[in-house]
């Protein structure tokens, strides 16, 4: 970083007044940062000179709560977690369990899990739209996607009868099979969330005002990304292709041919775009499925209470925020000795410092924005 | 607590169960491989390598695991670039001892690994790899709030997910859970 000025350093080069570092709170209740999570910024006039990130105002000790859970109680902690992405997150505990316990889940149930994962990421990924678009002042796209987004929460109701926090799936598969005329009514939504998605990406994408705020913001390199241990579209928008669906393929994910969308600047704009590509390829995965589904079973046989053997398993998943991973340690009990979540939204939070100091007070919002942090996650 | 019903007993497993399975751990010939490249790299070290499930999962003394960490991650045989939990087990209970636990991952050969090691409780002290992977630092401010382990010559010492005056290691086994009355 350039050598600040200091009152000394100014008074021997004769500039006259003086200036004073001013620290800004910003939060922990503030609607620009998309929960209970709160910043303190220096600031040397408008530019940024060092924020200091505060964590864990909605900590509930879900990781503790766990161990005195059965596994089947756990999805619905899993549930408020990442609260706009809930099937995501339980598919990582279901996962982790069956990898344990050596459990294969009937081939229409992978289908169904990895459906509603892809629609959960399309919902996140609209939610993310909107409320990046409002940090950066542009109030329209927010309400376009929420339509879009009521969509598929209306799907999500008539499949697990809750909008969020669906506890649908189980150990070996998901709770029951899809409705009647699902098909039908997922086809309607799609073709009406692509436009959507198309109008939004034609309102903001190419706006003068909107690329200005965000194109050349906050770049982070490849390396140094990896090294905070970014994860998701903010390490894709760096120009590193590491996604769990391709990297591990779990689920089918084999079987469906997608694309994962690279940054090459690592800057606010790529870490926008990579999301709203995303969509777009998750909607393609969405079609496919459902070309592939077949009937047959979607569950398979379990103890009505899962206990899995003794041992350790680390289980993740792609999740709309990036990788999100789940480490178990069992001692053969019903409920974990020791449970862990890798949460994604934590791992990017940690790297706001670097990205914010050195911009300006009002980039750091769109930076936060970027980030897309889920403070359910990120406390636990 | 639910009023009316008399207090848990934890010391007592809920249901007892005579026969306790093991998974079986299933190495795949790129995590074999893997392990044996470990004990070359680590050759120099005191090291006991081990797998669960699909993972190698590498036992080594807690003053070496900053040392061993840096090789991990420069070695172009291993190159584990990538970070991807750090973690506190608590065995005080049974063996007293804390196991802390890395989860590796290296992009370049898709290899994964887990590192462990193992600190007792009057001085629970491993040296920290926050200058190996910048990610971990909120991981070690974390485990010391939940666990009480001293991550030695870590950036940022501050409390993160507890408020500041919080006393106690709530982490750990012994602290209670759900010990207030009805509000």
């Amino acid at each position: 970083m350039k050598q600040r000025d200091t009152l000394d350093t100014r008074a021997a080069k004769g500039v006259p007044g003086r200036t004073v570092d001013m620290m800004i709170n910003i939060g922990p209740q503030h609607p620009a940062t998309h929960g209970v999570f709160r910043m303190v910024l220096t600031v040397d006039g408008e530019r940024v000179i060092d924020a200091v990130p505060h964590i864990g105002y909605l900590h509930r000790g879900s990781e503790k709560l766990c161990e005195y859970e059965d596994y089947a109680q756990i999805i619905t902690l899993f549930d408020r977690l990442d609260y706009v992405a809930n099937f995501n997150n339980e598919l990582v505990l279901v996962m982790a369990v069956e990898k344990l316990m050596g459990l294969e889940v009937p081939e229409r149930a992978a289908y169904i899990r990895m459906l509603m994962c892809e629609l959960n990421r399309i919902t996140s990924h609209l939610l993310f739209i909107g409320t990046f678009a409002l940090d950066t002042g542009a109030i329209t796209p927010v309400l376009y996607n929420f339509r879009d987004r009521e969509r598929i929460q209306a799907l999500f109701e008539s499949v697990s009868g809750a909008r969020m926090m669906h506890n649908y799936f189980r150990v070996g598969g998901v709770k029951e099979d899809l409705p009647d005329q699902f098909n039908e009514r997922l086809e309607s939504a799609l073709s009406e969330i692509e436009d959507g998605v198309d109008e939004v990406d034609r309102l903001l994408s190419t706006n003068e005002i909107f690329l200005e705020r965000t194109k050349g913001v906050a770049r982070i390199d490849g390396v140094s990304a990896l090294d905070w241990g970014l994860s998701g579209p903010c390490l894709r928008a760096s120009g590193v292709p590491y996604d769990v669906r391709t990297e591990e393929p779990y689920l089918l994910y084999e079987r469906v041919d997608f694309g994962v969308p690279v940054g090459s600047q690592g800057d606010c704009w790529d870490r926008y775009y990579t999301r709203v590509l995303e969509v777009k390829e998750s909607i393609r995965i969405v079609r496919q499925i459902m070309c592939q589904m077949a009937p047959g079973e979607v569950q398979t046989k379990t103890r009505r209470i899962v206990r899995p053997p003794q041992g350790e398993v680390y289980a993740h998943a792609e999740n709309p925020r990036g990788d999100f991973g789940v480490y178990i340690v069992s001692k053969g009990n019903d409920s974990p000795y020791r449970l862990k979540v890798r949460p994604p939204s934590y791992c990017n939070l940690q790297a706001l410092p670097q990205l914010v100091v050195g911009h300006y007070l009002a980039d750091a919002i769109v930076v936060l924005g970027t980030l897309d942090i889920v403070l359910g996650e990120v406390d636990r | 607590m639910i009023a009316g019903l008399p207090p848990k007993d934890k010391n007592v497993p809920r249901r007892r169960h005579p026969v306790i399975e093991s998974a079986p751990p299933r190495l795949t010939p790129v995590g074999e491989a893997l392990a044996k490249q470990i004990s070359d790299v680590l050759s120099d070290f005191d090291v006991s390598i081990t797998a669960e499930l699909d993972e190698v999962c590498c036992l080594v003394r807690a003053p070496d695991v900053e040392r061993i960490c840096r090789l991990l991650k420069e070695g172009p045989l291993t190159s584990m670039k990538y970070m991807r939990l750090l973690t506190v087990v608590d065995y005080l209970e049974d063996e007293a001892e804390l196991e802390v636990v890395y989860h590796l991952y290296s992009l370049e050969h898709h290899h994964k690994m887990m590192l462990k090691t193992r600190v007792s409780d009057p001085s629970p002290e491993v040296p920290s790899v926050a200058g190996v992977w910048r990610g971990a630092g909120w991981y070690e401010r974390e485990m010391h709030d939940l666990f009480g382990v001293f991550f030695q010559g870590t950036p940022d010492t501050r409390t993160l997910i507890l408020p500041d005056d919080f006393e106690g290691f709530p982490g750990r086994k012994n602290y209670p859970i759900n010990e207030y009355d009805e509000w």
